[in-house]
């Protein structure tokens, strides 16, 4: 299946991947009313240094132990996508507890998760974050690994 | 073939998906004596809390065991594996016969001998869907309740209850709260934020006598309630196993496959113990991911495939009132503390590994020190200082994080 790459030597640290992503969420059809005097809560984060940046957001595991140690069975897996069904979830975090990579996060507003759904929920249907990069330092390719 | 499943919980549920993954014919039968669709039994203090409700609580959708072709008996007690014949035998009489079983009976509440306990009118557990309702019916806001454990079990009972009920007060032997996953720091900072949230708490004390709505305590002191809930501890279901002959520790013995010692007999969840690599040594990690992954090794090796699950680990995380505690393996080891009003952090370290780690208030990406536990990372082929300031995937090294980011091969 598709999934987000990252190239780190390409990536320039720009944070755009992260606006794009909030946008993306907030359901809002302008970005600047969905970004403006807003603190973002993106489901992608640049880490680094100012050597090196790159972009970290779930990986879609093909053994996703966030699905298999959920609680409350808000997690599973759609056509290859890591979904969280946010009505069951009670925001216990054992997801965050137990990805590896750091991926899921609670929500702002509190009480359950989010965590990268490659934008299949909401509007724009594929990732805002890739489509948004400068330098093409994510991609979102099939490579038939993860 | 033909699958039993006794027990009809996270186990279960991670054998059926097991099973599926390799054969989707075989026939797949679930006994188990609650009534009920697979529901998520660590919810019931969330049901209490009123953060979810019965339907939200079903651990998998309404369409489950039709779409794996689970055949369910329901509301029936399986009485005894008859190992001779291959068959389980149900209250009733009825026999269900197998190729493979599983053993998934999980646990059950251990209330100990306690003194006048047959006077006490309202008492309850804390463990199965029936236990919430029931306790749900008896507390009204004016209700003066004394929790006996202060344990996991007790406080998410606590918590679940605290805003519905007129006072709630909580016993326990032990000396600090979350004894089995806090250290002394840790357990007192979320002490402190309990108690700001209206609950009492009597330590290092325990009940002498039991009166009708009163109990007397070792230290002198008296205190009356109306509903009493017990959360002492639980208990593996394992007479189901010892009785025909499975070797049995404190947990049903089971190795990296989830087989028992005897043949087509497999065992996950709660009623097992297991090897824990972070403390290494065999105990039972009753937590629902555990449960869910020896089930599901279980399932794929009953149904002839070939899967090993051999890096299980005690981890919690579990909230209260909004303050979350995060925490993962062993703390025997070198502890590295930090430490403000609303935050704590204990990285343990031992042999160039990470073995445990207590992260209250701040948890963000608490997984990748999960992580480095369960996959034994050598702490000298990462960047320590760097991830042990705030966990982060920029602490490996560059090689390795083309493989987890860029999808190079390893």
């Amino acid at each position: 299946m598709k999934r987000i790459y990252v190239n780190e030597k390409w990536c320039l640290g720009c944070h755009l991947c992260e606006y794009n992503c909030a946008f993306a969420n907030s359901g809002e059809t302008d970005m600047v009313r969905a970004l403006q005097n807003v603190k973002i809560h993106p489901r992608i984060r640049v880490e680094g240094d100012n050597q090196i940046s790159f972009a970290v957001q779930c990986r879609h595991c093909d053994d996703p132990l966030c699905v298999k140690s959920c609680i409350s069975g808000a997690m599973s897996v759609r056509d290859g996508v890591v979904h969280c069904d946010t009505d069951k979830c009670v925001g216990c975090l054992t997801c965050v507890l137990v990805c590896p990579y750091g991926a899921v996060m609670p929500a702002p507003d509190g009480g359950v998760i989010q965590k990268c759904e490659l934008c299949t929920n909401n509007r724009f249907g594929e990732p805002a974050c890739v489509k948004g990069c400068p330098n093409h330092a994510i991609v979102f390719e099939e490579r038939g690994v993860q | 073939m033909n699958y039993v499943i006794i027990g009809n919980s996270a186990a279960a549920v991670g054998c059926i998906e097991g099973i599926r993954s390799v054969d989707k014919e075989g026939g797949i039968t679930v006994i188990s004596d609650e009534p009920y669709h697979v529901y998520s039994r660590p919810l019931i203090s969330y049901l209490l809390y009123g953060k979810t409700d019965e339907e939200r609580m079903k651990y998998r959708p309404d369409d489950f065991y039709e779409k794996n072709h689970v055949k369910t008996i329901l509301g029936v007690r399986a009485e005894k594996i008859d190992s001779g014949r291959k068959a389980v035998v149900l209250a009733g009489g009825d026999s269900i016969p197998f190729d493979k079983l599983l053993i998934a009976t999980g646990s059950r509440p251990f209330v100990p001998p306690m003194a006048g306990l047959d006077k006490v009118e309202k008492k309850f557990s804390f463990m199965r869907l029936d236990d919430a309702k029931a306790l749900g019916k008896a507390i009204t806001k004016e209700s003066r309740v004394l929790i006996i454990g202060a344990g996991l079990i007790g406080l998410k009972c606590a918590e679940g209850i605290r805003d519905r009920v007129g006072s709630l007060e909580v016993v326990d032997l032990a000396d600090r709260i979350l004894p089995s996953i806090l250290d002394e720091a840790g357990s007192a900072m979320v002490r402190k934020y309990l108690e700001s949230h209206g609950i009492r708490f009597y330590l290092g004390d325990s009940v002498a006598q039991f009166g009708p709505g009163s109990a007397q305590l070792k230290s002198g002191k008296r205190l009356t309630f109306d509903v009493l809930v017990v959360a002492v501890g639980v208990r593996p279901n394992t007479q189901l196993a010892a009785d025909i002959g499975c070797k049995v520790g404190r947990g049903i013995a089971i190795d990296e496959r989830s087989a028992t010692s005897l043949p087509d007999i497999y065992a996950a969840g709660d009623c097992c113990e297991c090897f824990d690599i972070a403390g290494g040594c065999e105990r039972i990690l009753a937590i629902l991911p555990n449960a869910y992954l020896q089930g599901e090794t279980a399932g794929v090796n009953m149904a002839g495939g070939s899967k090993c699950f051999d890096n299980a680990i005690p981890m919690n995380a579990i909230g209260f009132f909004g303050l979350h505690v995060i925490t993962a393996g062993s703390y025997d080891g070198d502890a590295w503390v930090q430490s403000s009003e609303q935050t704590y952090k204990k990285l343990v370290t031992k042999d160039n590994r990470l073995k445990g780690f207590i992260l209250i208030g701040d948890v963000a990406r608490a997984g990748i020190y999960t992580s480095l536990i369960r996959e034994k990372t050598p702490l000298d082929t990462i960047d320590y200082e760097l991830i042990r300031e705030k966990p982060q995937l920029m602490a490996f090294a560059r090689e390795d994080r083309a493989v987890r980011l860029g999808g190079a091969k390893r």
